[in-house]
């Protein structure tokens, strides 16, 4: 199962874990990304609230949490290649978590809805 | 029409044609009426360079002359090499902005890359910035860096030796930037280490610990395990440093600071009456993206040439907009080319050997000004560089005001009976012999 | 400039044993000090840093060579045509320089006491008093370094007058959403919440959007007039007049004063405080970027929230001034630890010496005159979004025509060939393609005329070979430094080279 928030995040169900990363949609508006500010595991993160920020030459852009959840594992693979999010944003999720309420998905967007969201944007 | 402006009659009448408005007033129908002007202002009528350089120099005439200057307290009397003046008079540097367009900016770009390498060499650490106005704001700056490094950690600790004036900065910018602040207990002249260890204890979210190399009172204090006792809490270690002593002091990187900021007044800046000088803030790797103000990184070109860019760019203020962490839109650019031409000439053998020369004046001026008698060295115990701070018997701002009847400023005063003095490669001996004559005289 | 011979680092000039510098002699003998006089302890070594720091080491030639060198490589306003919007990059008069680096002036400690430097205190004063008069204002501080550090000094005038009526729940900045980022970055320094106000079509900022923002919770309103379109705010009055029944203060961000001069003075606009960036109105040089000098204004009753020190003049036992710094209970604070960027000080006040109020009153006028010139010159090729006149400087968005895709950067890059300065480009945020243009009043209808002809041949460039264009600058001394490498994998010293 896979949710979208309003600021173009995604978040990948897997059981209990969530996979957050940015949307296609939002690499490409950044274009080239340079860097990506992550948390650290152990952190804990709460739904609409930032988690880090991810760069562009000349653009940056906060990441917000779409889901609550404690940081169990980033993306290592972004601090040396941060690319890999322009290459495939889907694939190459940011932090990996552990959802504290499930519930909060109904707050999020669906494939559907989301590509209608950002159509109309 | 005044001798800066180019236009012709005819040629305003020709322009306002094409903007479709009878005269110039007609360019401004969008203000309200109430709001234009009525009056010519009430200043003074246009002047000819000719008065205008009278004008200064009476100015500078109502002045006391002083040609001694024995006053730190963090802005030292250096001689500045006519080569630095010369060079940074040059009007395709000084009359730049900001490198936004690198293809023409190399040159600005390129002596804040050399600066930048060279603060690195200096302070041992590996990433400086060339954005803060003087030593006090940086500080304020690596505090609110610490912060916003620390996430949710919003209290810093302050040694009580640092310098009165960038306290007071620092005390400012916290207030209205919501840190708490706290001060750590000196003990004999220098931080408490053992108060710091308590206070680290006591509070669980400490972002960053300030302390000052000289400090306050000229001491070189001892930071033997603060780094690490600082670290084993999670908090930044910040050490505000006179700039030109770190040739010849420990550095911050030796110690194992985190943030290395201060004033660079002391490498080669006029002294100009209060500015402008140029605050430096050098971090660790680790902190680059946490640096404010601008940074010049190398590239190379689509010719395959070496050049050099603004990098880093997504941490800034005119992107993050209030998401920043701070609001710094300078390059302090003139000044940065003032310090990296003055240590062009001088090289690490010409820092030191300022350094060395204070010190031997500091050391001949202390021992002659005891021999009097009637004053001390208020922590005798402590060692120091170019500056110390003595305690006098006598009313310290008689013998201030005796000393610039003769052209002398003898140095700060501090506290009620205390006076901060300084030496550098400026003062002879003369010098020296002529204030003890006059501190002799008071006495008697 | 042949690059092969000149284009090195001055690490790479340095050779061991040279050096650039000799000392004075200082006469000392450490062993002829007079007996008894007390001696410092020795420094341990563990004090001292063990190896020196790897510094250049080049003679003096060697050195003013390598600078002068790189100078060439920089374009400043002494070079060519400087229209950078919202930077004011006027004539610099060379007068000012010469002020500034007065030996009698230069050579002043900070710390000297007041006596002793009633000429500097008096300079202090002066400006201070005549930019009062040019802004309507009551009383300015010269401390604040910087336009930003203005800005924030500003915020914290407007928190401490708040705090000292016990309304202490104002936490939000209103700025338009077309104001530069520096607004609301010093907001959020300053601790203050940002809340962004619409403009409309216009440019101008919406009345109607503005009101129901407005409540108790508001410390200020910070705007630019003219605004960052360069569009006079023609219902100031009425935002000022609802700012204050809210209880909140009027903040101007000095950025674009220049048209102002002999105009209108942003006090009887109803703005309570202000800054001015000496370095663009007052044509203290830029620098590279700084340093600069940001003053801060404020109405009456305001002053004693001013940043500490300040200098007051008083009157003498002979009935001359006597100037002194005072220290006030409820100031904000202090912002720094001097009075501020003296020498910059002094730049401007030998300008408004020099331009005098004659000259002062004809700044606005011209500024405005040559930006609307130009606006006017170039709208057939360029799309104008805003009707009516502008006052120092106009947004375009981009060309008008796009069907070749040439954007806004790439019209700024072929300019750089042509030897002008680009103008401000992707600022205002309102416009996908924004094209900022500020002349100043200091350009000759020669050289406007030069930079028309210029602007057409590049739109004329566009149609008919836009890769030339795309593909510009041609011929400048680097091209196309790759901005993305720079920051994918960071280099900021020689060693990581």
């Amino acid at each position: 199962m896979i949710r979208f928030s309003e600021s173009h995040e995604y978040v990948r169900v897997e059981g209990e874990y969530g996979f957050i990363g940015v949307s296609d949609y939002a690499q490409k508006q950044l274009g080239n990304v340079v860097y990506v500010d992550m948390p650290e595991p152990g952190d804990e993160l709460e739904q609409g609230e930032d988690f880090g920020a991810i760069e562009s030459v000349k653009a940056a852009s906060d990441l917000i949490a779409p889901v609550s959840g404690e940081v169990v594992e980033i993306n290592e693979a972004l601090a040396d290649n941060p690319r890999l999010v322009n290459q495939d944003a889907m694939a190459n999720w940011i932090v990996k978590v552990k959802l504290s309420d499930p519930g909060e998905l109904d707050n999020l967007m669906d494939e559907a809805a989301y590509e209608a969201f950002c159509n109309k944007g | 029409m005044h001798r800066y402006f180019p236009h012709t009659q005819q040629e305003i009448a020709e322009m306002l044609q094409r903007c479709g408005v009878s005269d110039l007033r007609g360019l401004y129908s969008d203000v309200p009426d109430e709001l234009l002007l009525k009056a010519p202002y009430d200043l003074p009528s246009e002047k000819s360079e000719k008065e205008v350089r009278d004008y200064f120099g009476a100015l500078a005439a109502k002045n006391r002359h002083v040609d001694v200057c024995f006053a730190g307290g963090g802005f030292y009397d250096h001689y500045v090499p006519a080569a630095a003046q010369s060079l940074i008079g040059r009007s395709e540097f000084l009359t730049a902005y900001t490198p936004y367009q690198p293809e023409i900016s190399q040159g600005t770009l390129q002596y804040i890359f050399e600066y930048q390498t060279m603060m690195c060499r200096l302070t041992g650490m590996q990433v400086s910035n060339a954005s803060m106005y003087d030593g006090a704001t940086a500080t304020a700056e690596a505090m609110m860096m610490a912060v916003a490094a620390g996430r949710k950690r919003r209290r810093v600790l302050v040694s009580a030796t640092l310098n009165e004036a960038v306290r007071a900065v620092v005390d400012t910018y916290a207030r209205y930037h919501g840190v708490t602040v706290h001060t750590v207990d000196e003990a004999d002249g220098v931080m408490s280490v053992s108060r710091l260890g308590e206070m680290l204890d006591e509070f669980g979210d400490v972002a960053g610990v300030i302390v000052a190399q000289p400090n306050r009172y000229g001491i070189i204090e001892d930071f033997s395990g603060v780094a690490d006792m600082i670290h084993a809490r999670k908090a930044l270690m910040i050490m505000n440093c006179v700039a030109a002593d770190l040739a010849t002091l420990r550095t911050p990187g030796e110690w194992g600071a985190d943030i290395a900021c201060g004033d660079a007044q002391s490498l080669g800046i006029p002294l100009s009456f209060g500015g402008p000088y140029l605050g430096y803030l050098c971090a660790t790797q680790a902190l680059m993206r946490k640096m404010p103000g601008r940074i010049v990184g190398a590239t190379v070109d689509s010719g395959g040439r070496r050049s050099f860019v603004l990098t880093l760019q997504a941490r800034e203020q005119h992107i993050r907009r209030d998401k920043a962490t701070s609001n710094i839109c300078s390059n302090q650019g003139l000044m940065t080319l003032y310090v990296s031409v003055y240590m062009s000439l001088l090289g690490a053998a010409g820092l030191r050997e300022i350094a060395w020369k204070g010190h031997q004046c500091a050391l001949y001026l202390l021992e002659s000004i005891t021999a009097a008698g009637g004053c001390r060295l208020k922590y005798p115990s402590r060692p120091f560089l170019n500056e110390f701070l003595l305690e006098m018997d006598c009313d310290v701002d008689s013998f201030i005001s005796r000393s610039l009847e003769a052209g002398i400023l003898p140095g700060i005063k501090t506290g009620h009976n205390c006076l901060l003095m300084a030496a550098t490669e400026m003062q002879t001996r003369e010098d020296v012999d002529r204030l003890v004559e006059i501190y002799k005289s008071m006495a008697r | 400039m042949n690059r092969e011979i000149y284009g090195k680092l001055v690490f790479e000039l340095s050779r061991p044993g040279r050096r650039g510098y000799r000392l004075p002699d200082n006469h000392i003998d450490p062993c002829a000090a007079p007996q008894g006089g007390e001696k410092a302890p020795e420094i341990p070594a563990s004090l001292l840093r063990q190896t020196p720091p790897d510094l250049p080491e080049c003679d003096e030639l060697t050195v003013v060579r390598h600078y002068n060198n790189m100078s060439t490589n920089n374009f400043g306003v002494d070079t060519g045509f400087y229209p950078l919007g919202s930077c004011t990059m006027k004539y610099n008069p060379k007068i000012n320089e010469e002020m500034a680096g007065h030996k009698l002036f230069a050579s002043v400690h900070p710390s000297t006491p007041e006596t002793s430097v009633q000429g500097c205190l008096e300079m202090y004063h002066t400006l201070q008093a005549a930019l009062s008069e040019i802004g309507g204002m009551a009383e300015f501080t010269l401390n604040p370094f910087a336009g930003a550090h203005g800005e924030l000094t500003g915020l914290m005038v407007i928190r401490a007058y708040h705090d000292s009526r016990g309304d202490s729940g104002r936490c939000k900045v209103i700025v338009p959403d077309s104001a530069h980022g520096t607004n609301p970055a010093s907001a959020a320094v300053a601790g203050l919440e940002v809340v962004e106000v619409k403009s409309r079509p216009d440019g101008t900022v919406d009345v109607d959007d503005l009101r129901p923002l407005l409540d108790n919770t508001v410390a200020a309103v910070m705007m630019t007039n003219p605004n960052t379109l360069g569009i006079f705010e023609k219902n100031i009055p009425e935002i000022a007049r609802m700012v204050h029944e809210a209880g909140a203060l009027m903040y101007y961000d000095g950025a674009n004063l220049n048209p102002m001069l002999g105009m209108a003075r942003p006090g009887d606009m109803g703005f309570d405080v202000m800054h001015i960036n000496l370095h663009k109105t007052f044509s203290t040089p830029h620098g590279g970027g700084g340093p600069g000098s940001g003053p801060v204004g404020v109405r009456a009753g305001l002053e004693p929230f001013l940043p500490n020190p300040r200098v007051i003049k008083t009157d003498g036992a002979d009935g001359k001034p006597v100037y002194k710094l005072s220290v006030a209970p409820d100031a904000l604070g202090s912002v720094s630890a001097t009075l501020g960027n003296f020498a910059v000080q002094a730049r401007a006040l030998s300008y408004i010496l020099s331009l005098g109020r004659e000259g002062l009153m004809e700044v606005g006028p011209l500024a405005t005159l040559n930006a609307n010139y130009v606006k006017e010159s170039l709208r057939d090729d360029y799309l104008l979004p805003i009707e009516g006149v502008c006052k120092h400087e106009f947004v375009f968005d981009g060309l008008r025509d796009k069907s070749e895709h040439v954007t806004t950067l790439h019209v700024a890059k072929r300019l750089l060939d042509h030897g002008y300065h680009a103008p401000t480009i992707y600022f205002p945020l309102l416009f996908h393609e924004s094209l900022m243009i500020e002349p100043t009043e200091t350009e000759s209808k020669e050289t406007l005329d030069g930079f028309i002809a210029v602007m057409h041949d590049i739109a004329r460039e566009a149609r008919e070979t836009p890769d030339l264009v795309k593909s510009a600058p041609h011929n400048t001394p680097v091209t196309h430094p790759d901005d993305t490498a720079a920051a994918l994998h960071p280099v900021v010293t020689f060693d990581q080279l």
